[in-house]
């Protein structure tokens, strides 16, 4: 069970507020779309919930319990771009959440635990397609590869919470169809939350079973940073939800 | 007619062209060396190649009457012995202070103007101080190398390992990384092609240092040979030695660089 709740949260940059008083809630394995126009606040709102950001004033509650002040392990991310290690192999960078968890010092693992982490990764790697690229490293796979084992490599540790942060912006619009699919089963199998902000209306729509819509209510036209922005719509949707 | 900037030579054309300059100073040298001999057959300025030929061997393979050591390979080891030291110790330092810099804000901070200070100093002015306070033995020569490459080389991955992509930091700890584990999973194995790297660019001025500390205090090593006999213009043994020593540059670099290819294959296209 993880329910969000967000209550009364402001971020503000000195003059500049970007966010002014969001207030949400979210149920367990919820699929949350965000949309809204640029510099509305909404990467801010996700890296907040990621713990890169710092809120104003008001807070974030997972399951009753304050957020941590950096990232964890209980929330995943996926970024647009970057967020896959170019020295490790397909294969390294899947296992990579496992063995950071169970070597401590060492962060690898050898021998029998290896191998039982390598049959956890198996059926991820199938899921994703990339078992015949499992030796390849990152710069040797496309676009929508790389997004592909970026989520499997965050879904692999089984995080409460995941964040995509636009993973799908780059690629084209015949992959993002099979992105679709991939990131629904993998919602479904693995029961997460999912916090996805997006440029894609379709997209948002179709994927999401909650759908916020984030933008400004009042706007000051001789200080447009006076006002921040808000959630305006908050829609909830039929979703995927086959499982 | 195409371009210029779009024409481009073969293989053998390449190989062919990056020959063209060796070929031609050594040609120009053999002109003057022979006309310079036609006036003087004594002239110790240009030596004919026989004579270097004949210096070389007695110093490469006959043991010096004096001393009983082969001087050539003397010198060689003495010398490669200074620097490949100071060389590992710098890289030592150099990549755990440029981690601690690169990856903990509290160590920048206290770390960071400090080595920029010292880095700024210039080696050769603290060479006094260092024969003063080691002694004219081997320390105070590997400690001029040291001083005059680990700062360039700390400053230099410190800069590298804060270029890594925040995104990638970031997803470590939602993978659940610890501050160690970020550290030799993900930065120190990236590191390592740029070390190799700065290791490289450092080569040059280690020599330098090198030459420097050997020429003013010791009793063997390449520089030392040199400065020694400049004393009798012994330049069929100081043109061999300088080649000896530009050879010996160059397949370090090259060393370093197949090094980087086969172990990194992931940094390749950097």
């Amino acid at each position: 069970m993880t329910q969000v709740a967000v209550k009364h949260l402001w971020k503000e940059y000195g003059n500049q507020v970007v966010l002014e008083n969001v207030n949400l809630q979210v149920n367990d394995h919820e699929f949350v779309t965000i949309v809204g126009a640029s510099g509305c606040g909404k990467t801010t709102f996700l890296r907040m919930l990621l713990g890169v950001e710092t809120p104003s004033r008001g807070q974030f509650l997972i399951d009753g319990e304050p957020l941590p002040s950096e990232p964890g392990p209980d929330r995943g991310i996926v970024f647009q771009r970057y967020s896959l290690f170019p020295h490790l192999t397909v294969l390294e960078n899947l296992l990579l959440g496992l063995e950071l968890r169970a070597a401590p010092t060492l962060g690898r693992l050898f021998g029998a635990r290896r191998r039982r982490a390598l049959d956890k990764a198996q059926p991820l790697l199938e899921a994703i397609g990339l078992q015949s690229a499992a030796d390849k490293f990152p710069a040797q796979l496309s676009g929508g590869m790389q997004q592909r084992l970026s989520i499997a490599q965050s879904v692999i540790c089984e995080p409460k919470i995941l964040l995509l942060d636009e993973p799908f912006g780059a690629l084209d619009p015949g992959i993002t169809a099979d992105m679709h699919t991939l990131i629904l089963k993998l919602w479904n199998t693995h029961k997460m939350t999912v916090f996805m902000v997006t440029h894609d209306l379709k997209e948002s729509f179709e994927l999401g079973t909650r759908l916020l819509v984030f933008d400004k209510v009042r706007v000051d036209p001789q200080s447009p940073e006076a006002y921040g922005a808000t959630i305006t719509f908050n829609i909830p949707l039929k979703g995927h939800r086959s499982a | 007619m195409r371009r210029l900037i779009n024409q481009r030579p073969g293989r053998g054309g390449s190989a062919l062209l990056s020959l063209l300059p060796f070929i031609l100073v050594v040609c120009a040298y053999l002109f003057y060396s022979h006309a310079r001999l036609l006036q003087n057959p004594g002239d110790k300025l240009l030596p004919s190649p026989t004579t270097i030929a004949a210096t070389v061997h007695r110093y490469a393979f006959e043991e010096d009457e004096r001393s009983g050591d082969v001087l050539w390979w003397t010198d060689t080891w003495a010398s490669l012995e200074r620097l490949l030291t100071a060389l590992a110790i710098s890289a030592i330092i150099g990549l755990s202070l440029g981690l601690a810099i690169g990856v903990i804000p509290y160590l920048r901070a206290a770390i960071a103007p400090f080595v920029a200070a010292v880095s700024l100093i210039p080696p050769l002015a603290i060479l006094p101080i260092l024969f003063i306070v080691a002694g004219l033995g081997e320390l105070a020569k590997v400690m001029l190398i040291i001083i005059g490459v680990a700062p360039v080389i700390v400053r230099d991955l410190a800069m590298r390992a804060g270029e890594l992509p925040n995104e990638q930091i970031i997803k470590a700890q939602t993978l659940g990384a610890s501050t160690w584990q970020l550290v030799v999973r993900v930065v120190l194995p990236q590191l390592w092609p740029r070390l190799l790297d700065a290791l490289r660019l450092c080569l040059g001025s280690a020599w330098l240092f090198l030459i420097a500390a050997e020429a003013i205090a010791s009793t063997e090593g390449l520089g030392y040979r040199i400065f020694l006999v400049r004393r009798y213009l012994a330049m069929d043994l100081i043109l061999p030695y300088v080649a000896w020593i530009t050879l010996l540059a160059f397949s370090m670099d090259w060393l370093l660089k197949t090094l980087r290819t086969k172990a990194f294959p992931w940094a390749a296209s950097n």
